[in-house]
C-alpha cells in the first residue's frame, strides 16, 4: 500500500474512533455527529499531508515528528475553533498524528521510479 | 650413535608429511587443516605473489581419464562465480601423484568458530541465508557441493560468507562426472553427522541438490542447538530441510534461503503451521512499536474519559 493511501485511511480510522470517544462526554454527546464529522474529516487532512511527507521523506524519526506536529496543529486549529476542550481535542490528536507519521514511514510501500 | 632430539625428530617428520611442491609454482608455508580427504596447507603462489590455500587429496592412483575429468570439473567449479563461493584457482599432481587444487586463501573464522564465539541467533541466521544463497547459486549451475558443513564455511573479517571445499562436488545430470574424488556407488564420501541419509548410503547416483539440503538443514541445527530461545519455526525449517524422504525437504537452497529470511522478518514460514496465539505473539514482537503507540493511545483516551466525568 502507498504511504499517501496508508496516512488517508489510518488517519479517517483513527478520526473516526477519536471522535466516537465523544461519546463518554456527556456534555458533548447531542454533538455526536459534528464531532465524528470533524475529527474524522481532520484525520484525513491529517492523513494525506502525512503520507505525502513521508512519500517525499524516507526517515522513520522525521515522519513521526511530522506526524506529531501536524496531529497538533490539526488538533489545536479544531480546539481552537471550538473554544474550549484543549487538552482533550490536543493529546489525542496529537498520538494520532504519532501513530499515522510512524505508520507510513513503516508500513507504506516507497514510490517505484521508473529507470529510464 | 647420537640419538635424535624429539624435536629434531618432530621437525623430520613434519618435513616428510609435508606435500611437495618442488615441481609447482607453490611454496609450502605451514599445515592448515588436516582430514580424511586429505591436507589443507597454506602455501605462496609465486608467480602471482600471493598466499593460497591447497588442499592435496589422497587419491591412491591417478589413471589419465580420472585425470581429465578432474580438470574438467575444475573448470566447471572455478567458473563458479559468486562472492559466497570461495573458486578454485588452480589444480594439478604432485610428483608423488596425488592431486591438489589451489583455492582463494580466506581470512577469518569458521563457521563453527564464528558460533562458539558468542554469535546471536540472528547474525547466525543471517549469515546460513548467505550459504542458502550461495549453494542455490552453485545449483543453479549443476554443481553439488557434497561436502556442507560448518567447518567448510568461512566468515571473512568483514563478515562476508564464503563455501569452501568444492573438492568432491559433483557436476549434476552428466553421467562421466563424479568429482575430484572418484566417487563410484557404493563409496561414502563427505562428513557423517552432516550427510544425508542416501549419501551415508553411498548412493552416489541418487545424489542431487536435496542432499546438500540435508546438510544445510544440519549446519542449521548446529546453529541453533545452544540458542537459549530458539522459535518452533526455527526448528521447523531445520526439520524440513533434514527429512529422511529426501522428497520431503526444501525443493531447493533458494526456498530455504527463502523460509530463512521469512523468519527473519518475522513472517510465517512455510515449514510450520501456527496456531492463532503464535501468530498474533509474531504480529506483536514485529510490530512492537506501533502496539505499545496503539496502547498508549488507548490508556491516554481511558484517561479522558474518566477525567471528563468529574
Amino acid at each position: 500500500m502507498s504511504k499517501p493511501l496508508i496516512g488517508v485511511l489510518l488517519g479517517a480510522i483513527l478520526g473516526l474512533i477519536d471522535g466516537l470517544t465523544a461519546w463518554f462526554t456527556p456534555a458533548v454527546r447531542d454533538q455526536l455527529l459534528g464531532i465524528v464529522i470533524g475529527s474524522t474529516l481532520k484525520g484525513i487532512i491529517a492523513g494525506v499531508a502525512i503520507g505525502f511527507f513521508a512519500k517525499k521523506f524516507h526517515s522513520l524519526p522525521l515522519g513521526i515528528v511530522f506526524g506529531l506536529l501536524v496531529g497538533a496543529f490539526l488538533a489545536w486549529l479544531v480546539a481552537f475553533m471550538q473554544g474550549g476542550y484543549y487538552f482533550e481535542i490536543i493529546l489525542p490528536g496529537t498520538l494520532v498524528g504519532l501513530i499515522v507519521g510512524f505508520a507510513t514511514q513503516k508500513y507504506g510501500k516507497p514510490a517505484v521510479t521508473a529507470n529510464t | 650413535m647420537r640419538w635424535l632430539s624429539d624435536d629434531k625428530l618432530k621437525h623430520l617428520r613434519s618435513v616428510v608429511s609435508e606435500p611437495d611442491f618442488s615441481a609447482t609454482k607453490y611454496t609450502f608455508v605451514k599445515e592448515l587443516g588436516r582430514g580424511g580427504m586429505g591436507v589443507v596447507c597454506l602455501a605462496e603462489d609465486r608467480e602471482l605473489d600471493r598466499l593460497v590455500a591447497i588442499k592435496v587429496l589422497n587419491t591412491p592412483e591417478l589413471t589419465a581419464d580420472f585425470g581429465d575429468r578432474m580438470i574438467r570439473e575444475a573448470q566447471i567449479i572455478a567458473r563458479l562465480e559468486h562472492p559466497g563461493i570461495v573458486p578454485v584457482h588452480d589444480v594439478g599432481t604432485l610428483p608423488d601423484g596425488r592431486i591438489f587444487y589451489a583455492m582463494k586463501y580466506v581470512r577469518g573464522s569458521r563457521l563453527d568458530e564464528y558460533a562458539a564465539q558468542g554469535a546471536s541467533l540472528r547474525d547466525r541466521l543471517r549469515k546460513f541465508q548467505s550459504v542458502c544463497d550461495a549453494v542455490a547459486f552453485a545449483h543453479a549451475h549443476g554443481v553439488i557441493h557434497r561436502d556442507l558443513k560448518p567447518q567448510n564455511i568461512m566468515i571473512g573479517s568483514f563478515g562476508e560468507v564464503l563455501v569452501l571445499d568444492w573438492g568432491i562436488a559433483k557436476i549434476r545430470d552428466d553421467p562421466r562426472s563424479s568429482a575430484f574424488h572418484q566417487t563410484t556407488e557404493g563409496a561414502v564420501i563427505g562428513t557423517r553427522n552432516y550427510m544425508s541419509p542416501e549419501q551415508a548410503r553411498g548412493e552416489v547416483d541418487q545424489l542431487d541438490e536435496r542432499a546438500d539440503i540435508y546438510s544445510l538443514g544440519a549446519v542449521l541445527s548446529f546453529l541453533l542447538k545452544d540458542q537459549p530461545k530458539v522459535s518452533k519455526a526455527a526448528h521447523a525449517i531445520s526439520s524440513k530441510a533434514t527429512a529422511t524422504a529426501k522428497e520431503s525437504r526444501y525443493a531447493s537452497a533458494s526456498h530455504l534461503s527463502a523460509d530463512i529470511g521469512r523468519l527473519l522478518d518475522a513472517e510465517p514460514v512455510s515449514a510450520y503451521r501456527e496456531n492463532a496465539f503464535e501468530r498474533t505473539s509474531r504480529w506483536v514482537g514485529k510490530n512492537r512499536f506501533l502496539v505499545l503507540l496503539v496502547l498508549a493511545y488507548l490508556l491516554m483516551r481511558i484517561f479522558l474519559i474518566f477525567t471528563s466525568r468529574r
